[in-house]
């Protein structure tokens, strides 16, 4: 369709991406705002970032959050590409429908309910709440995430590449090491990032499941926002923006280039061998 | 020559070899050798260590959880700690005695604060994804329509705000909408009103809110039945003198319902059992059922109570995720 534009196109394409992008850029610049009202500009001003640093609590929350999300999505990569290769590659087995089922239960489960219903498992089994029990909670709602993200890849995939290792005398454990998991490692990765952003964002999990001493960020900056916009908030919200703006490009830049890597890669072999 | 695929290989066979070793390693452990012994005697194989881990994690950390709410919800609320009586007694440690409390759930149809809960979740979630359908069709067409190279940008777009802080992004609507708010201040400096308009704390700022928070989940689905549509259709239909307008309607839309049905799931599903939003958007008449069981929670510390909400709930969402499934299970049949 090489008709230029129609003012449909346009106009769709300018009021769908300024509706999706108008606040978080407002948010941004609001957060150098030298006043204190948010809708004032009262000249620019870097005070509310070093008043940011200044804030023990804070600072302590966010530490906190970085912890719990690194921990959490490192575990839950590992279960979930485990799960993920599972669901695609192992067969039948026993209580198979029961696990696929608690595989994507999660991901439609409202946050309220599972919350609820660890808080009430740790209490059961008398486990004291704090940095390890939300750690196990966002253990378990991102392992789903990833198995569906690893899932999703393998499935396009076709199994007689790794068939055809086998039959060639190739052992299971390298079989996964040299044909598998290069293949979802792209998943793996993603998967991974997705885990560490949901971790970092969870307000209402986190909320349930915390004890004392282990107040993360989100829940901080709830209490803050209940009590009116400040450009505090402002301020802690446009470093997390740019911080995942930030990993979402290099993460793409990343795979971009693997992929032209391998394109290189394929065309060279075609060459060698022609 | 190109040696990527060897040092690829060269990695593959270290971490196998290390994998190996480990095992030899521990292998000299008698209790770990007498375990991999029984283990390999009782048929159970690498398989079925492959799956366990993930397998024991769930059923601990999902599945028993559901069953305690479910048992909690029949309890009855007790000042002690936890604040509920036990379901199970053993009497003279001979009899077991269970309880099973119904009033939790007679509670939530007699009293209409929890029904009216449950029905305008329903209602507020299926008038914000029927607004977010009209805002995310013509974005996911146009950028079907968009020149092919500014597609994956156009895509990445979308889903950049997915990966910012859900928090945050509904935060940044509470400065636009409240009464001193930017929206206000633009709308009264353009002479459009003279007063300013109330939307924070109203159903109205929820409605913005969901659609905003859960666009992204509208556009993808609809991007990718979109895109995968026939082009030459629409130059049949406009060679025979369709407008398009009327190939639209004839041709595009009904090709594109399974995006559509997609779509609306994936907003609809996470917007009913929504706190964030209503809570921090919305007003104090703005029920729904989230914002209820946190309250009921954490307010009210009524944990048998809260439990009987989560599992109604739960049922309530278990229909249209079903009708879902029916759906994409036919589509696929087709």
């Amino acid at each position: 369709m090489n008709k230029g534009l129609s003012w449909f196109t346009w106009s769709a394409l300018i009021l769908g991406f300024g509706f999706l992008y108008l606040p978080i850029i407002l948010l941004v610049l609001f957060s150098f705002n030298e006043s204190r009202l948010v809708t004032v500009w009262g000249g620019f001003s870097t005070k509310w970032y070093s008043e940011l640093f200044n804030n023990q609590g804070l600072m302590n929350a966010a530490w906190v959050t970085l912890k719990v999300a690194f921990i959490s999505s490192s575990a839950a990569t590992l279960l979930g590409t485990m799960a993920g290769v599972i669901l695609i590659r192992s067969g039948a087995f026993r209580g198979r429908t029961l696990f696929s089922g608690m595989i994507y239960a999660p991901l439609v489960m409202p946050e309220v309910i599972t919350g609820l219903s660890l808080l009430l498992m740790f209490v059961a089994i008398s486990l004291d709440r704090g940095f390890l029990t939300v750690t196990i909670a966002h253990i378990t709602f991102s392992m789903c995430y990833v198995a569906v993200v690893v899932q999703s890849r393998l499935a396009t995939f076709d199994h007689s590449i790794e068939e055809a290792a086998m039959d060639l005398g190739c052992p299971p454990a390298k079989t996964f090491f040299a044909v598998t998991l290069p293949i979802i490692l792209p998943a793996v990765v993603s998967g991974w990032l997705l885990s560490f952003t949901l971790s970092l964002d969870d307000l209402v999990i986190a909320s349930f499941t915390t004890g004392p001493g282990a107040t993360t960020l989100p829940m901080k900056i709830y209490s803050q926002v209940r009590l009116g916009v400040t450009p505090e908030i402002n301020a802690i919200s446009t470093i997390l923006v740019g911080l995942v703006a930030m990993g979402v490009l290099v993460a793409s830049y990343i795979s971009r280039r693997n992929e032209a890597t391998r394109v290189l890669d394929e065309r060279l072999a075609a060459a060698v061998e022609s | 020559m190109d040696n990527r695929p060897q040092t690829r290989e060269g990695i593959a066979n270290t971490l196998s070899e290390a994998a190996y070793g480990f095992h030899n390693r521990l292998m000299m452990i008698p209790p770990y050798r007498w375990i991999s012994a029984a283990l390999a005697y009782s048929g159970i194989s690498a398989r079925a260590l492959l799956i366990l881990p993930p397998y024991l994690w769930l059923l601990l950390f999902f599945l028993a959880p559901f069953i305690i709410v479910f048992k909690i919800s029949f309890a009855e609320y007790a000042i002690s700690q936890p604040p509920y009586t036990a379901l199970f007694e053993l009497i003279d440690d001979v009899y077991l005695q269970i309880r099973l409390n119904l009033e939790n759930y007679q509670l939530l149809f007699q009293d209409d604060l929890y029904w009216r809960a449950y029905l305008n979740s329903v209602k507020i979630a299926g008038i914000s994804t029927f607004l977010a359908l009209l805002v995310g069709y013509p974005l996911a067409l146009a950028m079907v329509r968009a020149p092919r190279q500014w597609r994956l940008a156009l895509l990445m777009l979308v889903i950049l705000p997915f990966w910012t802080s859900f928090l945050i992004r509904v935060y940044a609507w509470i400065g636009i909408l409240k009464k001193e708010g930017l929206l206000n201040l633009l709308l009264l400096n353009m002479g459009v009103i003279d007063q300013p308009l109330t939307i924070l704390n109203t159903d109205i700022a929820v409605y913005i809110g969901i659609i905003y928070s859960y666009l992204p989940f509208m556009v993808l689905p609809l991007y990718a039945s979109l895109e995968k549509m026939d082009e030459s259709l629409l130059e049949a239909a406009a060679d025979l003198g369709s407008r398009p307008v009327k190939a639209f309607w004839q041709i595009t839309f009904p090709l594109s319902l399974p995006g559509v049905a997609a779509g609306c799931f994936l907003v609809f599903i996470p917007a009913i059992g929504e706190f964030v939003i209503p809570d921090l958007l919305g007003g104090s008449g703005t029920l729904m059922i989230g914002k209820t069981l946190w309250a009921e929670f954490f307010s009210n510390r009524d944990w048998p109570l809260s439990s009987a909400v989560a599992v109604v709930l739960l049922l309530l969402l278990i229909i249209p995720i079903v009708v879902f499934q029916k759906m994409q299970e036919k589509n696929r049949a087709l």
